[in-house]
């Protein structure tokens, strides 16, 4: 096994979980003053800030690495759309308050395994990350889990919109457990996490969830991909415009 | 968030401000007069318990649809710094508005009925947040000139006579004070930037200075040619519910005020502020109270929008509330079982 580890490739394999953060935050975020009760506004809010600090530290470190001079900022907001590689599933769009939670749940139920795993990375700035996500992450899961069994198990109208949900994001699950080579390479370094062993954690938290919410688990059929790769659905590009707004309108200045 | 230009107006005979002069009432007033807290329990003047609804319900009304103006930049923070900052903000707001419901809930009146009567137009709220955040210069004025003025207001309100609202307001006003300065220091950041970036804080400022000063409510101290002075504010007085003039906080946030926005190189946009040696205070020219009953009235740019916004997400969020009551029941059902 090579000792050398390539620094562009941590820095890489940083930019790609902060995406998962940042694209995630950013859908959260659009619920602010929109959500059902007052209380869910809030803690929809606060998922978005944990969620936008773990991005910040990931950036911040990536931008070290590569030593070309980019901070945190001029990674969130200035790449181009096929940089971006986050996964498919947290780009999806808020159609409605189940979508939202079906998405946090499934993406919860696995950056939790994830981030506990990233917590024993030799790299110690990832390992000292993963351990205040898994942190942050197990609330996540929990409120997430809360309101898939709430509405799973609510009146027909919640039980409907739930399947409904989790029928159609489920295509975007698979993408989450595929190592890819830069996984392959950061894994063999001891620094990455192994996605492929992630999915019998994952498979226990959701099958007793979507039990316990009386939702039927939807056959793992064809699955989509891309994120990874930077290929994403035609939502991105309008929620990058979004974010990046400023950053586009009023280049090169500080804020 | 808050103002005082929420005072019941002139004419409205909806809370009694007579309080007799019953052992009650006469041992009641004693009280207050002593500075001592009236809890929930104890006896009060309906008038009192009235106004204090009123009062709470529409500053926690006020913090909720606060957070549609600065909600609108969250999505487009020029920085990740700056959005969880903003992000952080409006999260106390809506604790704030929560922390105020329960205040008003120990006067015997529930959260929904003031929620309901925010959705139905009868409950007001702060005019401030009838004006739209156009660029993100906005961020910073509404920081540093509303949480500013709010600030004002709200820190004589730590002393208001009755107890959950004086301690819920001691938090608030801490929190408060966060907001406001990070609402200056972004418009410093501003301030040292390129002429783009200057023009925009001007900008924000020009559009923000007037409804700042207009949110210590209608003069009551002197002047009164716009006859909104009412019974109900002396009658505050006495209850101690309000504690300072809304004249007086005006020109205390015009001193506080002038000298930051002369340090951040902006121009007042009046032409008749002058500082005053005699007096000790900044003059400053006539507030344009025809506008500020207007949109007081329903006419500011953002008023249909903003209740609009407020309705369309409580009736979408509707089948969740009866979804999550639904299940609360099961569960409860299933466990006595």
């Amino acid at each position: 096994m090579s000792a050398v580890i390539d620094k562009a490739d941590i820095a890489s394999y940083a930019i790609r979980w902060g995406d998962d953060a940042l694209i995630l935050s950013h859908r959260l975020a659009e619920w602010c003053a929109d959500a059902p009760e007052l209380e869910e506004d809030m803690a929809l809010m606060n998922l978005a800030l944990d969620l936008v600090g773990q991005a910040r530290t990931l950036y911040t470190y990536a931008g070290e690495l590569e030593g070309r001079g980019r901070d945190e900022d001029a990674i969130a907001f200035t790449r181009e759309e096929r940089e971006y590689k986050n996964a498919l599933l947290v780009e999806q769009p808020n159609e409605d308050f189940a979508y939202a939670v079906t998405r946090q749940f499934l993406y919860d139920a696995f950056s939790l395994p994830f981030y506990q795993a990233l917590a024993s990375s030799k790299d110690a700035t990832l390992a000292a990350l993963g351990e205040k996500a898994a942190k942050e992450v197990r609330y996540h899961v929990k409120h997430s889990a809360d309101w898939v069994v709430r509405l799973g198990d609510g009146t027909d109208e919640s039980h409907r919109r739930m399947q409904t949900a989790i029928d159609e994001l489920w295509t975007y699950t698979g993408e989450l457990f595929v190592n890819d080579d830069l996984d392959r390479r950061m894994i063999a370094a001891g620094i990455g996490v192994d996605l492929t062993a992630l999915k019998d954690s994952w498979n226990e938290t959701v099958n007793a969830v979507l039990k316990e919410a009386t939702l039927v688990r939807p056959a793992d059929g064809w699955m989509a991909t891309g994120g990874r790769e930077g290929r994403h659905s035609e939502y991105m590009g309008y929620l990058l415009a979004d974010l990046q707004y400023m950053q586009r309108a009023y280049p090169n200045m500080k804020w | 968030m808050y103002t005082q230009g929420l005072d019941i107006p002139k004419g409205d005979k909806s809370i009694p401000v007579e309080q007799g002069d019953s052992p009650e009432a006469v041992r009641f007033q004693a009280r207050i007069d002593a500075d001592e807290k009236i809890e929930p329990k104890d006896w009060m003047p309906e008038g009192y318990r009235k106004t204090l609804i009123r009062q709470i319900s529409q500053h926690a009304h006020s913090e909720v649809i606060g957070m549609q103006p600065e909600g609108n930049w969250i999505t487009r923070a020029p920085t990740l710094r700056r959005k969880a900052i903003l992000m952080a903000k409006v999260q106390d707001e809506g604790g704030h508005g929560l922390y105020l419901y329960s205040a008003a809930e120990t006067l015997g009146v529930s959260r929904d009925e003031l929620v309901d009567q925010l959705l139905d137009g009868s409950a007001k709220y702060s005019s401030i947040f009838n004006y739209p955040t156009l660029t993100w210069a906005d961020i910073g004025a509404i920081g540093w000139l509303v949480d500013g003025a709010a600030i004002m207001n709200q820190i004589p309100l730590c002393r208001c006579s009755y107890g959950p609202y004086a301690r819920a307001m001691i938090r608030i006003c801490k929190e408060e004070s966060f907001h406001q300065r990070q609402g200056y220091e972004l418009m410093l950041s501003l301030s040292r930037g390129t002429a783009e970036q200057k023009a925009m804080m001007q900008d924000a400022f020009d559009r923000w200075w007037w409804p700042a000063l207009m949110m210590f409510g209608p003069h009551d101290t002197k002047g009164g040619a716009e006859g909104m002075k009412s019974q109900h504010s002396e009658q505050s007085m006495k209850w101690r519910i309000k504690r300072v003039s809304n004249d007086e906080l005006r020109q205390k946030f015009v001193d506080v005020t002038v000298p930051q926005a002369e340090y951040l190189g902006l121009k007042v946009p009046d032409p008749y502020l002058k500082w005053n040696a005699a007096t000790s205070h900044y003059d400053f020219g006539p507030i344009d109270w025809d506008e500020f009953k207007n949109v007081l009235a329903g006419n500011g740019p953002c008023n249909k929008k903003r209740l609009k916004v407020r309705r369309e997400a409580h009736e979408r969020g509707a089948w969740v509330r009866e979804a999550a009551m639904a299940y609360a029941a099961k569960k409860a059902k299933r466990q006595a079982a």
